[in-house]
């Protein structure tokens, strides 16, 4: 793993991306906070990108196959957050508005 | 090859409407009318950011990706259909402590690679180690907690468990700073850090009462979304950082919401130690109950009979004894007897702000009956009927009253207002939090002892038998008056 990004372009990245993270969650009525929770928590298994990164450039069968592992970790995280959030929301019913 | 000078070219399209998606996906799952979709769309943004990275990259090692894509994807498909309702929060934090497990492995692993180690990169390793490794072992002691696996144990209320976590936390640093150094080789100090970070994980956890719980599993979210994006440095990838840093921000301020509604500050939920236990509150809280006023269901079902505005509070009570579709019938049949009917719904009910939203919404509870504590707290005045169900610290009124209290500024309803309060409970045993509650000796409070289900049953049939509801009997009839 020699070429990383150039160190400040990721800070700048990390810096903005926190930033916005700050902005987006600002009013969400209560209701709304444990399908907010399980749905952040589940885009948080992106981290399955960097599994596959390594899967692909790992040199070793040992190396591929804890990226396999961390692969599996990753989407057993992405697939069942989306899903469970997916089951919390379909339950809001809509009648009158929103709150 | 490596991976960063693939990452780095051109599949920047794909990466750059997947971070649009994914931030457009968040901001949309603060709104009831939008999130369903909002969810969706974040789905498909991690399916597009994955598109984008194997169109590129290839399918080299395709047998490792379908095996490890087949089985994270079946048994989180598994998970997510099977968990109850009420089992929520635990499942989001066993998911939760996966996505750490998952940054913890690519990290270390990375560590692994031949072609030697930046500094840069070895501080991004460290960092997802050490923070990837906390945010598991610290979410499955959480889930374990809200499962009721585990319990809040007196030891871990000593004061000598801050020496602990803090020698753990030093031994950290040091295994970081040797993984810099040559003295070992970096697998070997990496996977002493790992070892003593998944310990600390679980040192910080343990002392957390049940009740404080759902702060932590959103200050892990948190971390796990920390850990991302320091897995995102180490491959070398913008959307990584972006979506873990999203996350990591979005985590954070959820949790200074959580601590708000709770009146409690984050640093006395991680090192304060449970509440009523040991630790502060071994105040006013022990001690009987006195001048306690119990009652049957079948009197509960006469007052509520000649009620016209009832208040029920569910708690997490409700949701254990699966006692909402029950609730619900009592309340329909009190509508159709011309009682305005109400749901007041505490910021933390439940085990997690908004569960108990989740669980009254899949018994068919219609969304504009439930109405949130400052909204409804002027109206327990006017209000005949208050119903407990299940809830305890929420409707506590020495958190307003009794400095002495462990609740003492927590917001909470302020149902003792109302002309009758019934609280339905098993016992007077204390609360998730452990804390004696004065609501219970108030003159206008009847205790009705028994499971939440029964009692709505009993009371439904004995509504019946009074006649409620049935459409020539209702209260406004004038037929009936005379």
């Amino acid at each position: 793993m020699t070429d990383l990004l150039p160190i400040d372009e990721a800070l700048w990245v990390l810096l903005l991306g926190s930033l916005l993270g700050l902005e987006l969650i600002g009013k969400v009525p209560p209701s709304l906070h444990t399908p907010l929770m399980s749905g952040a928590n589940a885009i948080s298994g992106i981290t399955l990108l960097a599994a596959l990164t390594l899967i692909a450039t790992a040199p070793s069968p040992l190396l591929q196959a804890v990226g396999a592992v961390a692969l599996a970790f990753a989407l057993f995280n992405v697939v069942g957050g989306f899903l469970v959030t997916d089951r919390m929301l379909a339950m809001f019913r809509r009648r009158g508005d929103d709150r | 090859m490596n991976p960063s000078s693939l990452l780095a070219l051109g599949h920047a399209p794909l990466d750059l409407a997947a971070a649009l998606l994914l931030a457009f996906g968040l901001k949309r799952l603060g709104r009831v009318s939008t999130a369903r979709a909002a969810n969706r769309l974040a789905a498909l943004a991690m399916a597009l950011a994955v598109a984008g990275l194997l169109l590129h990259q290839g399918l080299l090692g395709w047998p490792w990706i379908l095996g490890g894509t087949l089985v994270g994807s079946g048994l989180g498909w598994w998970a997510a259909r099977r968990v109850a309702m009420t089992a929520m929060p635990q499942i989001v934090a066993l998911f939760n402590g996966c996505g750490g497990m998952s940054s913890l492995l690519v990290a270390l692993a990375a560590a692994g690679l031949p072609g030697g180690t930046s500094r840069i990169a070895m501080a991004s390793i460290v960092i997802s180690v050490l923070v990837g490794a906390i945010t598991f072992s610290g979410s499955l002691v959480a889930m374990a907690k809200l499962q009721e696996w585990l319990d809040t144990p007196a030891w871990t209320q000593r004061p000598s468990r801050h020496l602990v976590n803090g020698a753990l936390a030093v031994a950290c640093l040091g295994c970081s700073a040797l993984a810099f150094t040559s003295l070992l080789p970096a697998a070997v100090s990496l996977a002493l850090l790992a070892a003593l970070a998944l310990l600390l994980g679980v040192g910080l956890t343990l002392p957390v009462g049940g009740a404080d719980m759902p702060v932590v599993i959103s200050l892990l979210n948190s971390y796990s979304g920390v850990a991302a994006a320091a897995a995102g440095f180490v491959v070398g990838s913008r959307l990584l950082i972006v979506a873990g840093a999203m996350v990591g921000a979005a985590g954070l301020i959820l949790t200074s919401v959580m601590c708000t509604a709770m009146n409690r500050s984050l640093l006395s939920v991680l090192f304060g130690g449970a509440l009523g236990t040991g630790g502060q509150a071994g105040t006013a809280d022990q001690g009987e109950y006195q001048n306690i006023t119990s009652c049957s269901p079948e009197e509960c079902a006469m007052t509520l009979e000649g009620a016209s505005r009832v208040v029920f509070v569910p708690g997490y009570g409700l949701a254990v004894a699966q006692a909402q579709h029950s609730l619900r019938e009592v309340a329909q049949l009190l509508e159709r007897h011309g009682v305005d009917v109400k749901y007041a719904i505490h910021p933390v009910a439940g085990r997690m702000p908004g569960h108990m939203n989740v669980l009254l919404a899949e018994a068919d509870v219609p969304y504009d009956q439930l109405v949130e504590m400052e909204a409804i707290n002027p109206d327990f005045p006017r209000t005949d009927v208050v119903i407990v169900l299940g809830a305890n610290d929420v409707v506590n009124p020495q958190a307003r009253t009794d400095p002495q209290s462990p609740l003492y500024g927590m917001p909470v309803l302020h149902v003792e207002e109302a002309t009758t309060v019934f609280v339905v409970k098993r016992s007077l045993g204390a609360g998730y939090a452990g804390i004696r509650n004065g609501l219970f000796e108030c003159q206008n409070t009847s205790m009705v002892f028994g499971d939440a289900k029964q009692v709505l049953n009993i009371l439904l049939q004995e509504l019946r038998e009074l006649g409620v509801g049935k459409v020539d009997n209702r209260r406004q009839s004038p037929v009936l008056a005379g």
